[in-house]
């Protein structure tokens, strides 16, 4: 139980500042808030611990996956060296990877449940979180039931090269395999969501839901600024400029996500209990 | 054919090129006789030739990659294709100029090409947005591609662009949306899918065109995650540090290959494709009957399954028995 402990990983010791409206938070408040500004409603980061928490049935989330860890196939060095990146990275967030994969029930539905750490070297992809993404998706098959992720990436890790790029397709192909056996695949981007995520997996949700106010897009905001030679208007790439172009199905807030979630799921339930692509 | 652009690590190639061709001048028609000594620096230019070309780093493939005079995929179209007919309707937003594909044959057979084109000079380069498409590019594509699997023709793709637009519109028409649904379909083609790397190969912007059968490169074309310029600015923090990305990233042909992603290196002419685009089509051609050839011997669900399998293998990690 992380919820009520005031020094928390991640956060200075006692309060946070809004990174939108810069009010101070003090710790255990936003915590208890879920990690979301009491003041204006912005939607921090959650650990995946608290997000399991508040999301899954009291100890469901059973992980699977773990053990996966980064080679260096390409022996990548900038001003570090690609391992210890990963190993400072391992050591700052106590996970293994970007990202966590197990089964787990929300309001009784039992789900594949995948939760990305962007604390984990910007949450990017590279060959583990492809490979943890399509065993995810393997699972949903096995056990015919549906995919969750919780997209927070900046997209493909580029010490990882082309291999890091090929995750876009494995993981692309492995929802697509799923879709082809009638199984939900439900696509929840958060707090930001941009390249090669994006553009694979995370836009092929049969439904996709968005934090509010998350950056999400393809390309950075930096990077358009450059390449347009003009400055962005307010609120660009925003979930709620997506949800006005249609690139997205809801907004949900994270106070909402887990009964939201339980209405979608009851949805694609037979009368038998079993999910249309298992039969 | 006009005269080819040097690049700058070509210095020293130019350099002798054109003490030869001085010589050679001051020779004509005159009493002056420097036969011998115009062979003897010949047979040192192509010593040179082979040294520097045999020698190419990562950073002076991407150049080469780059090079204005380097054939387009309208080049090869117009090359190695007969009875082209340009599809211009993506039934989408708009149509969009950085993709072309359409209908032709390829000796005799009937077959759907699709490609990145960059243009050539300022006015067309700008028509063509530099190869760099937007979402409706993608969707155009995509409806070309869904016809060739209607049809049952072979799909062959030409890769050459910098990567996906990233600009105002694309966002709000949802870029990565685009890209990601045309992997999700090509998954699923049931037609003979050959992919060619002509130039560069951008990122996502290229893998939206890249899932394929067999995947080919061009010797000196490049294929990468991210540019070595924009790689450098971000984890060097210094665009400068170009050269350097580019050698980390391992985006050539022959790396890509030793990684397992690519299928086939086409061998390009000394110097790179833009010195001889006769030698580089006759080249292409070849390959991609040969492999057509391969593939469309294999069931339609046959080559389902095995390009599934040969993405799903691709990547390198470590499991720990306790996982």
């Amino acid at each position: 139980m992380g919820w009520f402990t005031t020094k928390i990983k991640g956060l200075p010791d006692v309060a946070t500042k809004c990174p939108s409206c810069e009010e101070t938070i003090f710790n255990k408040d936003l915590v208890k808030n879920l990690y979301v500004c009491p003041h204006c409603g912005k939607h921090l980061r959650i650990p995946n611990s608290d997000r399991i928490e508040v999301l899954c049935d009291e100890g469901t989330f059973e992980e699977f996956g773990a053990g996966l860890v980064p080679s260096d196939p390409l022996s990548f060095s900038d001003s570090k060296t690609y391992k210890e990146r990963v190993e400072s990275a391992q050591e700052k967030t106590q996970s293994e990877e970007a990202i966590i994969t197990g089964v787990a029930c929300i309001q009784g539905h039992k789900v594949v449940l995948g939760l990305f750490d962007f604390g984990f070297m910007g949450g990017s992809m590279g060959s583990v979180v492809g490979e943890k993404i399509a065993r995810a998706a393997a699972k949903s098959r096995e056990l015919h039931i549906p995919l969750i992720i919780f997209s927070a990436s900046g997209g493909a890790r580029m010490h990882e090269g082309i291999l890091s790029l090929m995750q876009m397709v494995k993981t692309g192909q492995a929802i697509a395999r799923l879709s082809k056996e009638h199984l939900p695949f439900v696509s929840v981007l958060c707090d930001p969501t941009t390249g090669g995520v994006t553009a694979s997996f995370a836009m092929l949700g049969d439904i996709i839901i968005a934090e509010p106010q998350a950056l999400i897009g393809f390309a950075g905001p930096r990077v358009i600024e450059q390449t347009i030679h003009e400055k962005l208007p307010e609120g660009f790439q925003t979930s709620e400029f997506l949800l006005e172009k249609g690139v997205i199905d809801m907004i949900c807030s994270r106070f909402d996500l887990r009964e939201t979630l339980g209405r979608v799921l009851s949805f694609f339930k037979e009368k038998d209990g079993k999910y249309y692509g298992s039969h | 054919m006009e005269a080819i652009e040097p690049l700058g690590f070509e210095g020293k190639i130019v350099e002798l090129e054109s003490k030869i061709d001085e010589l050679r001048k001051l020779s004509d028609g005159d009493t002056l006789d420097l036969s011998s000594e115009i062979e003897k620096l010949t047979h040192k230019l192509e010593a040179l030739r082979e040294e520097v070309y045999n020698n190419v780093t990562a950073w002076e493939i991407t150049q080469i990659a780059r090079h204005p005079q380097r054939p387009y995929t309208s080049d090869y179209i117009k090359a190695i294709f007969e009875d082209f007919v340009e599809l211009h309707g993506g039934r989408q937003f708009e149509d969009d100029h950085a993709i072309v594909g359409g209908l032709a044959k390829l000796d005799g057979m009937p077959v759907v090409v699709i490609g990145h084109e960059k243009g050539r000079g300022t006015e067309e380069k700008i028509f063509r947005n530099f190869g760099m498409p937007h979402p409706e590019g993608y969707r155009k594509a995509l409806r070309i591609m869904q016809f060739a699997n209607k049809f049952m023709r072979p799909l062959i793709l030409f890769i050459d662009t910098p990567g996906a637009y990233p600009g105002k519109g694309a966002e709000e028409r949802g870029q990565g949306e685009a890209i990601a649904r045309n992997i999700f379909e090509m998954s699923f083609l049931r037609c003979p899918v050959i992919a060619l790397v002509i130039g560069e190969g951008g990122s996502g912007g290229a893998v939206a065109l890249g899932v394929g059968d067999r995947v080919l490169m061009l010797e000196n074309s490049i294929y990468s995650v991210i540019s070595p310029e924009g790689c450098a600015s971000i984890l060097w923090k210094d665009v400068s540090k170009s050269e350097e990305a580019a050698n980390a990233l391992k985006l050539t042909s022959r790396d890509l290959n030793e990684l397992g992603v690519i299928d086939e290196v086409i061998p390009e002419p000394m110097g790179g494709a833009h010195r001889d685009h006769q030698q580089i089509f006759a080249d292409v051609k070849r390959s991609i009957l040969e492999n057509i050839k391969s593939v469309a011997a294999l069931e339609p669900s046959e080559r389902v399954r095995l390009r599934n399998e040969k993405y799903s293998r691709m990547g390198s990690f470590e499991e720990m028995s306790d996982g």
